[in-house]
């Protein structure tokens, strides 16, 4: 049919580009207009590698013990020195950023989702939840994030999972604000009133029709919580209530003997800190770009 | 005005309600309790009646609930009670620590404020140039750097350069002001870049925003000096959520200092608080979490006013 042939290849135009190309073409419109950010995104992804190939890449087992080459200074065998016990630092920070990937990624993707969920919910049944939902929330917002994680990793005991959880809980009535702030604008929009209209359940409109439409601040706020997360967990193994010995964990690194001995063998106290810093700094630079570009009113003409 | 701050004061009761059932019974899942943990090393005593007595001392073996109205009532008549690990009244455990961190806090502002205006300000008007990414740079690196690990560094700095290390026990100011400042302008050196960082985005982003308005182009229209329109039109507006910042931040100062204190060994309320719940010191533990949670929320409450007494619609919402 002659009429029929226009509108399929109108139709097509959008689909004429692949999905990759797609992906492609937003990647680098990304790094030309936001260089900070691909910077920032390039250091995560190399995180990224080193954690999933630690194991490749380490010269030594993290956990063996040389007793041997106590404390030696960086030299051509250890890169960048041996630790109290012996053990290489290098291979200690290669498999430490499998820890604190783990736990940022693991605390971040909890919280933000849980929170989005608790905040989109509370955004729209609004009324006498709202008010409770808010209630509650405010009270676990009193706790600065620390302490509150403390007291949770003294219920449940250190270990990598707990930490995971004693940090997601703080962070969720943080995110729970942030997103129900973005729902409430949406809950006004004429297709949340025509998805009820067509009698949809709650759960289908709060899941499928708004939670989309939060997703801006849901990704601002993931990549925000992941630096947030790997601090946090530096923190709290740092204060011996974290990941417990003798996992490799850049916090645990910097604690007791790296101290005690920062004097005469400074790259214990280092090494470990510059990786959290540089770390911390991608997601944060990444992010930072993210929110630029997702975020219309911070959009510069 | 007089209506808005009593309805804030009311709705600031359930909270801090909510954080007292919440830290109560937080402790309480907490596994082992103090008396367990006091006698831990004195096996010899460790039988079921001497605990048992002791706990009867402690008041532990009441009900829940009896135990949470009784501390409850004595809070109402700010009596806070005695802590259960050492036996002293709370009130001077938590004074000696106080000073400490509010001095503590105070000097992290200081620090925070000098650096954070003039940065926040600069990279605004210079946005997108390499000053711009200069300021931003730095202030994403302040809020990636653990403090406690930038304490160590200044400690060791020190150390190796100077050979001088800061000393490592508290002199309050009006001892000796010299020994204390020595102290405790490292810590708050290390704490006030972090707390800079987050002044100085709110900062740059606040002045960004100011600076599209209307006004400033009116003033930039008639004549007005590019520093009188920054001074006495920007900033001044752009002023409100930067203090908000800086007023939340010093409220978390206050008590989340928890792992930069360790590192200078700093008595300060982190401090205390870590060791009163590894002692499961739970009045101990349950007053400082109050006290840390009522400044956060006072703060808020604070700020909330500052908008309300700026921003009349806020009144009547």
């Amino acid at each position: 049919m002659a009429i029929g042939r226009p509108a399929e290849s109108i139709a097509e135009i959008p689909t004429a580009e692949s999905t990759a190309a797609r992906w492609f073409r937003i990647v680098r419109q990304f790094c030309r207009q936001r260089p900070l950010g691909a910077i920032g995104a390039v250091i995560v992804l190399i995180n990224l590698v080193v954690a999933v190939g630690a194991n490749v890449m380490a010269p030594y087992d993290p956990l063996a013990t040389d007793y041997g080459a106590m404390l030696a200074a960086p030299n051509r065998a250890h890169w960048l020195g041996t630790d109290a016990f012996g053990r290489d630092v290098l291979s200690r920070l290669l498999y430490g950023s499998r820890t604190a990937m783990l736990v940022g990624f693991a605390c971040a993707f909890w919280g933000a989702t849980v929170g989005a969920v608790i905040g989109v919910a509370s955004a729209y049944f609004a009324g006498k939840v709202d008010l409770i939902v808010q209630r509650v929330m405010d009270i676990f917002l009193a706790f600065p994030l620390i302490i509150l994680a403390l007291a949770i990793v003294s219920i449940f005991g250190t270990g990598i999972g707990n930490v995971i959880l004693a940090i997601t809980i703080p962070m969720i009535p943080r995110a729970a604000l942030v997103a129900r702030s973005s729902a409430l604008a949406i809950r006004e929009m004429p297709y949340i009133d025509a998805a009820r209209a067509a009698g949809f359940r709650h759960k289908r409109i709060i899941l499928r029709h708004m939670l989309p439409n939060v997703m801006a601040s849901y990704l601002i706020m993931l990549t925000a919580y992941l630096g947030q997360a790997i601090l946090l967990e530096a923190s709290l193994s740092f204060l011996g209530l974290g990941v417990a010995e003798p996992t490799a964990a850049w916090g645990l690194m910097l604690r007791g003997a790296a101290v005690q001995f920062a004097e005469s063998a400074p790259w214990m106290a280092i090494f470990p800190g510059l990786a959290i810093s540089l770390a911390v700094f991608a997601f944060n630079l990444f992010g930072d770009s993210l929110r630029d570009a997702l975020d219309p009113r911070l959009r510069t003409q | 005005m007089g209506k808005y701050i009593v309805k804030r004061v009311l709705l600031m009761v359930p909270t801090l309600l909510g954080v007292a059932v919440l830290i109560f019974f937080l402790m309480r899942v907490v596994p082992g309790d103090i008396v367990e943990l006091r006698f831990a090393g004195e096996s010899a005593f460790a039988q079921k009646e001497n605990l048992d007595k002791e706990r009867v001392r402690l008041g532990l073996d009441q009900p829940l609930l009896t135990q949470f109205i009784r501390w409850m009532s004595g809070i109402v008549q700010f009596d806070f009670g005695t802590s259960m690990w050492t036996g002293a009244p709370i009130i001077e455990e938590i004074k000696l620590r106080f000073t400490l961190s509010m001095q503590l806090a105070i000097m992290a502002t200081i620090v925070a404020v000098v650096l954070a205006i003039p940065l926040g300000v600069l990279a605004a008007i210079k946005q997108d140039t390499w000053i711009d990414y200069t300021v931003r740079i730095f202030s994403i690196a302040g809020l990636a750097t653990p403090s406690f690990w930038l304490g160590i560094v200044f400690i060791l700095l020190l150390l190796i350069v100077f050979k001088w290390l800061p000393p490592m026990v508290y002199t309050p100011f009006w001892v000796s002001p010299v020994q204390n400042l020595a102290q405790l302008i490292w810590p708050a050196l290390a704490v006030g870049y972090r707390y800079s960082a987050v002044a100085t985005r709110m900062t740059r982003s606040a002045m960004l925003e100011v600076l599209r308005e209307d006004y400033i182009r009116t003033a930039r229209a008639k004549g007005l000096w590019q520093n009188l329109i920054l001074s006495r039109h920007a900033l001044k507006n752009a002023m409100l959520p930067v203090l908000t910042v800086i007023a939340l931040e010093f409220a978390f100062l206050m008590g989340g200092l928890v792992v930069t204190e360790q590192v200078f060994n700093l008595n300060g309320l982190g401090m205390l608080f870590v060791e009163s719940v590894a002692h499961r010191d739970y009045t101990l533990t349950q007053a400082l979490v109050m006290l840390v949670a009522f400044m956060f929320i006072f703060v808020n409450f604070l700020v909330d006013l500052a908008y309300a007494w700026l921003d009349p619609r806020i009144r009547f919402r």
